[in-house]
């Protein structure tokens, strides 16, 4: 039980204007802007929108800057904001398909309609240390292709699309149009939790753990044969439709990364063979966290294909109750707030144990009952 | 073109191009384009409101819908003299672009169309487009071809 406890107002105001000021560090250091946080910061504006499960850079970038780049404490603080508006309702879903495609890959087809597009990836780098960028960089101009090669640019079909058309692959569950969607944000989860509320979860759940889950499937425990099919990153519209318009409004793009695992297969002796899979999607450049997600989205799918359920990374109610790093932080990090009336019950308690244990001895040695006393 | 000739259908299709192009420009380039517009007069229904719009995506790309996250969105109402009634959702939390785009959306309703498609519409589209460009051309530039490589003796 945590007790709220009176006092120290005016210790906890001096506490928050020190760590206004720790933020702020050398005053002789420029301050950063919010601008720089997201173009220069990119990588954490994007985690920090997808496990905040806020989409908005500016928001995304103040809360990193709030939190003096603690991630976790910057997811937090989105979360606290978003509570603070109201919600308009929910947009169309997304065209992953349609998207304008900034990275393109497949590690299953080298020859894939469309082509494999590396765009701005880590990927092939030597993570060697650059100390040019200790100093101001002026990084070279980027190549771009002739404009022929770019608006001849071959439509770019998903990898799972091509899979689908021989059947070698399981279709997407199709629920019918206007069927509830769940929604973990209105309704608390309840076990077992079907598909949309997983991948819900997982959307907005830690990296870390997610990826720890995902690299336990692939060390064994739960084995699923992952490939990566695809990984795409782009622009892709989202589109409102707003009673009041009267149509599907378009409200501007953003960027996703999608990711899709192709993995080993499933059969009966009613259905031939064929290859299953588990996605990712992610707001902004997250690839870590999409391929994270589509491991243990397929995973927990081990009920569904009759597997036994035996790895932590299976168990769902094991990974959803545990992969919300706003919640898991919230419980932690409250052990260190006052819990005196609960420890002083306990010390009463352990006192109380401690006389009995030694009047127990006592009667069997009573020379340590006088010791004792 | 005006409005007047135009089906329901044409109207919302011109519509939705609008508020597509607005919504991928900055609220700078939106005011410097209508600065040549003459505005009417206008009255405002709903004066700009920040909000969120839960983003769904499908599983497995093609599938049943799942909810991904949540976006800030701004919505706007403005009403004209003549009844046209313009509209904003746009991502993000500027108030003013929100209110820009309403203003857009009930001009290309009425007499105006013709003027906001020529001097606010179509030159953000062909901007928008050259970004896209050369957004392209980079990212082309990009593409790999791997090759497999047989071992041993063929």
């Amino acid at each position: 039980m945590y007790v709220a406890v009176k006092g120290g107002e005016r210790a906890i105001e001096n506490a928050h204007r020190l760590l206004a000021h720790e933020r702020r560090g050398d005053a002789s250091v420029p301050e950063l802007s919010l601008k720089q946080i997201s173009e220069q910061l990119s990588l954490a504006v994007d985690r920090v929108m997808t496990e905040g499960s806020l989409y908005d850079r500016e928001l995304a970038a103040l809360a990193i800057k709030q939190a003096r780049g603690d991630l976790i404490e910057a997811i937090f603080l989105a979360r606290a904001f978003r509570a603070t508006l109201p919600r308009f309702g929910t947009s169309e879903p997304v065209e992953t398909g349609a998207m304008q495609v900034r990275r393109r890959i497949s590690a299953t087809f080298k020859d894939i309609p469309g082509g494999q597009i590396l765009g701005p990836t880590f990927d092939y780098t030597h993570r060697l240390l650059d100390p040019s960028l200790a100093g101001t960089s002026a990084p070279e101009a980027p190549a771009a292709a002739d404009s022929d090669a770019a608006t001849d640019a071959a439509p770019m079909p998903r990898v799972t699309d091509i899979l689908g058309h021989d059947g070698l692959i399981e279709p997407s569950p199709v629920a019918d149009e206007g069927a509830p969607v769940g929604d973990l944000t209105r309704e608390p989860l309840n076990f077992p939790a079907d598909r949309d509320l997983r991948l819900q979860n997982l959307a907005r759940g830690d990296e870390g753990f997610l990826l720890a889950l995902g690299y336990s499937t692939q060390r064994g425990y739960g084995r699923t044969h992952p490939f990566v099919g695809e990984i795409r990153l782009g622009e892709v519209e989202v589109e409102f439709l707003a009673e009041e318009v009267g149509f599907a409004v378009p409200l501007g793009r953003i960027t996703v990364t999608e990711c899709q695992m192709v993995n080993q297969f499933k059969g009966s002796a009613s259905e031939p063979p064929c290859f299953t899979r588990g996605y990712g999607l992610a707001f902004g450049q997250s690839e870590r966290k999409s391929m994270s997600m589509a491991l243990v989205d397929r995973a927990l799918r081990a009920r569904e294909f009759g597997d036994d359920v035996k790895a932590p990374a299976q168990d769902e109610e094991f990974v959803l109750s545990h992969s919300d790093n706003v919640q898991a932080t919230g419980f932690v990090e409250h052990l260190k707030l006052p819990h005196y009336v609960d420890f002083q019950s306990e010390l009463g308690l352990i006192r109380k144990l401690r006389r009995e244990f030694a009047e127990a001895q006592g009667e069997r040695d009573p020379q340590l009952q006088e010791a004792a006393e | 073109m005006t409005a007047a000739g135009a089906t329901n259908d044409e109207i919302t299709t011109l519509r939705r191009r609008a508020m597509a192009v607005l919504a991928d420009s900055c609220l700078d380039d939106i005011a410097e384009h209508m600065s040549v517009l003459t505005v009417p007069p206008y009255q405002e229904l709903r004066a700009p409101e920040n909000g969120l719009v839960m983003v769904r995506g499908r599983i497995g790309g093609d599938g049943s819908p799942f909810n991904l996250g949540e976006a800030t969105v701004t919505r706007a109402a403005v009403k004209l003299a003549g009844g046209e009634v313009g509209f904003a959702y746009v991502l993000g939390r500027d108030p003013h672009k929100a209110k820009l785009i309403a203003v857009c959306d009930a001009m290309i309703q009425s007499a105006d169309c013709a003027h906001v498609l020529d001097a606010v519409v179509q030159p953000l589209e062909r901007a928008m487009a050259a970004r896209r460009q050369q957004q392209d051309a980079e990212t082309a530039a990009t593409r790999v071809n791997f090759f497999t490589l047989v071992r041993g003796e063929g």
